[in-house]
């Protein structure tokens, strides 16, 4: 039973409780705990279920690398699922519940999974869930996710924010422990701007709990004057509870920072992701101790040897009375004097070796301790918490020789560096057969950009294990106690049976087993990678970091070949899981994309606008009235325009201005018609062709002066454009005198459109727009009443037509202006969707729905709007090719239904029989469609197959579900043929 | 013209560090090769210099700053911009040039205060802090065009465009909140 001690704990503050509670239990801690450590304080050995077996789990670990201890934290919108105790500090009002169990953790149902282990293997649904098909989908997967997973998902919206930073630094040193405080230190003294980091709160890594001697004072000394001189220095930033969850290409390091897990509601930001641009990384990631593979390794109560001392040291936490120590290294027998400091029992050290003469197990020895020589555990006993082990010959199968009691079994099976920083981005490891670990290759780093290394690695996290070969590595002296080899212990015992196999677990969190990747290795799984995926060895949150090199050393052994043969899996980032939230940053809510808004979006907001999104805009669909319609409200705004005047405000609409000696040439390039030869004063609608001669915008250009166009575009077209403009400029034809600039913001844009436009215009005075002097298509500048305007004559409406330009801070003045003015005039705003349908009762194309990135303005019906007479313009010889010039190809038709309905959008016009793939033949299809209160019926137009040769003639499209209606093939201009209205 | 208004109207948040919309600001691009004497010579009479590359001088009142290697932005009062554009344009007739007024295409902001660094450094991956005084960046704030500098001691002025200036400054706002200062 573990508890808290009376003394000790260089971490918490015994001045300051805090109170929280575990599955509805109240339970206490202190300032400086982990919920960890605060659970095992409180005598809670047991915390979790497993995800398969649903076995009883303990805390295992002391940091990042726990893979049993997860908790669900907090309550309705502020619960977190699978939050790691080792890591997460302890704060006052905490609540945590228990995981992956039903109805309660002292009870589980699924537990019977454990009886009937030998049903689940690895890869047992691919194996078992074959037939029948359906019963997959509604059977077994809803009853193995039930019985699988983690914690549950939270069901309300996350009430925190998050944030982004961008940092920049020389140099990154990555770890607080020994190794990254004297990187930091001469990094420092050379005067680079130093970044150090550390993802716990405390600085000094694990060298205050193993202790020895740094430059000739205590190590905890050295710590401390390190800190002092770190924090005096102005180049160098140190932050702690940060962690570098990735190494990225071109030094880019993802950092994320813990701010206020501990104070939930404070309104600042909970997490925080950094982005860090570093010119170099050196990480002093430390390293991992591993486990040992014997049955019942994960019982409550087997933990890890280094985990044993640091609850002790750190945390003033017992994990139990009587402790057996299970290795295959000297480093443990640090564990055992640390027990023994605290005046707890070491019952005995079971050792796989079969000498031990260092000086630490000589220490141990020497305070009387049992050391049991070539031994090792055969089985733990115990259920839901230790209660002995069985004692074998390591060398044997397993039969016990003696059984000891205990309630706590400290495991090492020596360490692994913490390499997953050098790998990310490339860096190679090599294997060092004689500490039975992976370490970074220094001949092989992650390369930057110039083909050298982007990344050093120091201390521990390079292999260097030892304090001395640590701080040696940095040219600093060090002392600690002498450590003898190791022996590669991968199974205990090296005979273990099937029996024993079946319960010695290797992937904790994900229920990974010995005899499930000796199973692998016999169905024929060679690559580690592929392994990986079979058995889910590694998979989980805690990303294998207790289990990888266990899982393919077995894999190797299992092979029969040498560990480097094997290999390693693919070490990726995130290093722990960070939150989405970091992610997603200050991107939510109204900040989760740019909103772009016109000068007149307020006026537009105020008076209840329905919204349709265009690129970033979000323009008025309509104006619906009190108790109106959506549909109503179009078809008042359509017919007050054509019988009064409507307001639309076009803003949006891309206004860019072409400059210089060439523009003209430049110009007639871009568009498929000529826009040098326009007069000044005059506006011209063009069309623009990418170079496979697709249709990809059009607009009216209206020339300004002799070397001056004024190009206007679509919507969601204008920064396209504008950058297509550039690319051509420089890129293509760098020595043309031409300059571009997008106005597009610069100017609020009004369409003053209907009978009564004139009319409204003559009411604010100031300019003539009297048919004489500003004809169809031709533009004019001055003060309309007291506004900056630049008038232009053109209609997209069919009606008389004007759309003014003013300076965008006048914008909304002149648009209130014309609705005072206009209100005897029966004025009203109209929105897109009234411009739409007008432009189609018109038989205007629109970009976008008309054209899909298939369609040539040939196909449109556009050919007058080519130029014959120009050798080149960009499209012009993709047009010509076969295919494009094919008479089949779809042309472009206004369609009429026979009963004046409308047809869906999207529809298809079948044709007789089927195709190769046996899908029905079709002849045509709907690009617009529309109910048109003008004609009084549904009106469309589309592309159909030799359409403008069959006028007259009526096909059938696809109606609501599988009903057809009939449609005559027309002239796509259903109003005003002869174009009278807009030429008054 | 009496009813001008700018995006935002002079909206202000108090945080951290207090960031503003500035109201109505003149502003002025210039497309010209940089190197011409004609440009020189027609900054010169207006009491400017040619920027250098990166660079942003303010003189009277007026800056100028480069903004690539063939483009400036001219910053002055709102109402000197059309006249300004006027005489400009007219002084570079003889260069291939193009001068236009883009003062209501943008939006304009300050960052007061000792840690307005921090807010932009939430935003944009520019080094701020590596930013020298006199210099411009083009750069973003989150997912929008950007351009900042030191305009005084304790302000860092921020242009952006006029239609995302609503979303700029909520950016501005949430990053400056008080709590969230990174030193």
């Amino acid at each position: 039973m573990s508890t808290r001690l009376s003394k000790g704990g260089r971490l918490i503050d015994r001045a300051k409780p805090l109170a929280f509670t575990f599955n509805g239990k109240p339970m206490r801690g202190f300032a400086g705990d982990t919920l960890a450590s605060a659970l095992l304080g409180g005598g809670q050995v047991m915390v979790g279920r497993s995800f398969k077996y649903h076995r009883p789990r303990g805390i295992v670990a002391s940091g990042a690398e726990e893979p049993n201890a997860l908790v669900g934290l907090g309550r309705n919108a502020r619960f977190e699922p699978d939050q790691r105790t080792t890591t997460t500090e302890l704060f006052e009002g905490a609540e945590t519940t228990s995981q992956n169990h039903w109805p309660s953790l002292e009870f589980d149902i699924g537990e019977i999974n454990n009886t009937f282990y030998k049903f689940l293997p690895a890869g047992f649904y691919y194996k078992t869930f074959m037939a029948p098909r359906a019963a997959w989908k509604h059977l077994f997967e809803p009853v193995i996710r039930k019985s699988a997973g983690l914690g549950g998902v939270p069901k309300e919206a996350d009430p925190d924010r998050y944030e982004q930073v961008y940092a920049h630094c020389d140099v990154l040193v990555v770890g607080g422990g020994v190794a990254g405080l004297a990187a930091a230190l001469k990094e420092g003294r050379a005067g680079k701007r130093v970044w150090l980091i550390e993802q716990t709160p405390n600085w000094g890594g694990r060298t205050p709990v193993d202790g020895g001697q740094i430059d000739g004072h205590d190590a905890q000394d050295w710590i401390d004057s390190a800190l002092a001189e770190l924090s005096s220095m102005e180049n160098v930033t140190m932050r702690t509870r940060l962690m570098a969850a990735g190494l990225h290409d071109h030094g880019y390091v993802i950092g994320y920072e813990n701010l206020a897990d501990t104070t939930p509601g404070d309104g600042r930001p909970r997490h925080r992701l950094w982005r860090i641009r570093a010119g170099h990384t050196i990480t002093a990631t430390g390293a991992i101790e591993r486990p040992l593979a014997f049955a019942g390794n994960d019982v409550p109560g087997v933990m890890l040897a280094s985990a044993v001392r640091d609850y002790i040291v750190n945390w003033a936490v017992s994990p139990g009375d009587r402790t057996v120590i299970v290795t295959n290294n000297d480093d443990a027998y640090r564990t055992a004097l640390a027990i023994l400091d605290a005046g707890l029992t070491v019952s005995a050290v079971i050792d796989a070796r079969e000498e031990t003469h260092g000086a630490l197990p000589q220490a141990v020895k020497a305070r009387g301790v049992r050391v049991l020589e070539g031994r090792g555990i055969a089985k733990v006993q115990g259920r839901k918490h230790v209660t002995g082990v069985e004692i074998c010959a390591q060398a044997g199968e397993g039969g016990a020789v003696e059984t000891i009691a205990c309630d706590c079994v400290a495991m090492s099976g020596g360490w692994s560096p913490v390499v997953h920083l050098w790998s990310h981005c490339g860096g190679k490891l090599t294997w060092d057969d004689d500490r039975a670990m992976f370490r970074p290759d220094a001949a092989r780093p992650p390369t930057g950009a110039d083909g050298s290394a982007m990344a050093t690695v120091v201390g521990a996290a390079n292999g260097d294990l030892t304090l001395p070969e640590t701080m040696g590595g940095l040219g600093i002296g060090a002392v600690s106690e002498d450590e003898a080899p190791l022996a590669q212990v991968w199974m205990m015992p090296a005979g273990a049976p099937d029996a024993l196999r079946f319960k010695s677990f290797l992937d904790y969190q994900n229920d990974v087993k010995v005899s499930d990747v000796q199973l692998a290795a016999r169905e024929g799984y060679e690559s580690v990678e592929h392994t990986k995926r079979y058995t889910t060895l590694g998979m989980a949150t805690d990303q294998g970091k207790l289990s990888n090199i266990n899982g393919l050393a077995v894999l190797s052994n299992a092979l029969g070949q040498p560990i480097p043969a094997t290999g390693t899996t693919t070490f990726r980032p995130p290093y722990t899981p960070i939150s989405l939230g970091a992610v997603t940053a200050e991107a939510k809510g109204e900040l989760f994309q740019p909103l772009r808004r016109t000068p007149m979006q307020s006026w537009h907001e105020a008076k209840g606008a329905h919204w349709e999104p265009v690129g970033h805009w979000r323009r008025p669909y309509c104006y619906p009235r009190s108790g109106e319609t959506h549909r109503n409200a179009v078809n008042r705004e359509i017919s007050n325009t054509r019988k009064n005047v409507g307001l639309l405000d076009a803003s949006t609409l891309g206004k860019i201005v072409v400059k210089g000696p060439d523009a003209g040439k430049f110009l007639d390039m871009l568009y498929t018609n000529m826009m040098s030869t326009l007069p000044v004063g005059k506006c011209r609608y063009g069309l623009m062709c990418n170079e496979n001669g697709f249709l990809m915008d059009d607009g009216v250009v209206a020339r300004l002066s002799e070397d001056t166009w004024l190009c206007h575009t679509t919507s969601g077209g204008a920064d396209r454009i504008h950058g297509w403009m550039e690319d051509w400029l420089q890129c293509e034809w760098w020595d043309w005198k031409v300059y571009v600039a997008n106005l597009t913001e610069q100017f609020a844009q009004i369409a003053v459109v209907g009978p009564k436009a004139r009319d409204l215009l003559e009411r604010l005075g100031g300019m003539d727009v009297s048919k004489e002097t500003l004809p169809f298509m031709q533009w004019t500048e001055g003060k309309l009443g007291t506004f900056d305007a630049r008038i232009f004559r053109i209609s997209f409406s069919g009606e008389l037509s004007y759309e003014i330009a003013v300076p965008a801070s006048q914008g909304l003045a002149l648009w209130e202006t014309l609705m005072a003015e206009g209100e005897a005039l029966g004025v009203m705003p109209y929105g897109t969707e009234a411009l739409h349908v007008m432009r189609a009762e018109k038989g205007f194309i629109m970009i976008g729905d008309e054209t899909d990135g298939t369609v040539i303005p040939q196909d449109l019906g556009l050919n007058w709007a080519i130029s014959k007479k120009k050798t080149d313009y960009l499209g012009k010889r993709a047009q010509e090719r076969s295919h494009m010039t094919d008479p089949n190809r779809w042309k472009l038709v206004g369609l009429e239904t026979l009963d004046g309905s409308v047809i869906p959008d999207g529809s298809h016009a079948p044709a007789e029989g089927f195709n190769a793939n046996g899908q029905r033949k079709t002849q045509g299809r709907v690009t617009s469609t529309y109910y048109s209160p003008t004609i009084g019926k549904g009106i469309a137009m589309g592309l159909v197959l030799n359409g403008p040769d069959r006028m007259g003639e009526e096909i059938e499209f696809t109606g609501e579900s599988d009903a057809m209606i009939k449609v005559r093939i027309v002239d796509p201009v259903f109003y005003d043929k002869d174009g009278e209205k807009q030429n008054v | 013209m009496s009813d001008a208004v700018s995006a935002l109207q002079g909206e202000t948040h108090e945080g951290f560090a207090t960031v503003a919309e500035t109201g109505l600001v003149g502003m002025i691009t210039i497309r010209c090769d940089l190197g011409s004497k004609g440009l020189a010579k027609a900054l010169k009479a207006e009491g400017l210099p040619v920027p250098d590359a990166r660079r942003i001088e303010t003189v009277e009142g007026r800056s100028i700053a480069w903004m690539s290697p063939d483009e400036l932005l001219l910053i002055c009062a709102h109402d000197e911009a059309p006249a300004l554009t006027e005489r400009l344009s007219t002084a570079l007739s003889g260069e291939h040039a193009l001068v236009v007024n883009v003062s209501d295409a943008r939006a304009m902001f300050t960052i007061r205060g000792e840690k307005a660094d921090q807010v932009v450094m939430k935003l944009s991956p520019a080094d701020i802090a590596t930013l020298p005084t006199g210099e411009i960046r083009r750069s973003r704030t989150a997912q929008v065009a950007a351009a900042f500098w030191r305009s005084d001691s304790d302000t860092i002025s921020l242009v952006s465009f006029r239609s995302v200036a609503g979303y700029v400054m909520g950016l501005l706002e949430v990053s400056a909140r008080e709590g969230s200062e990174l030193f």
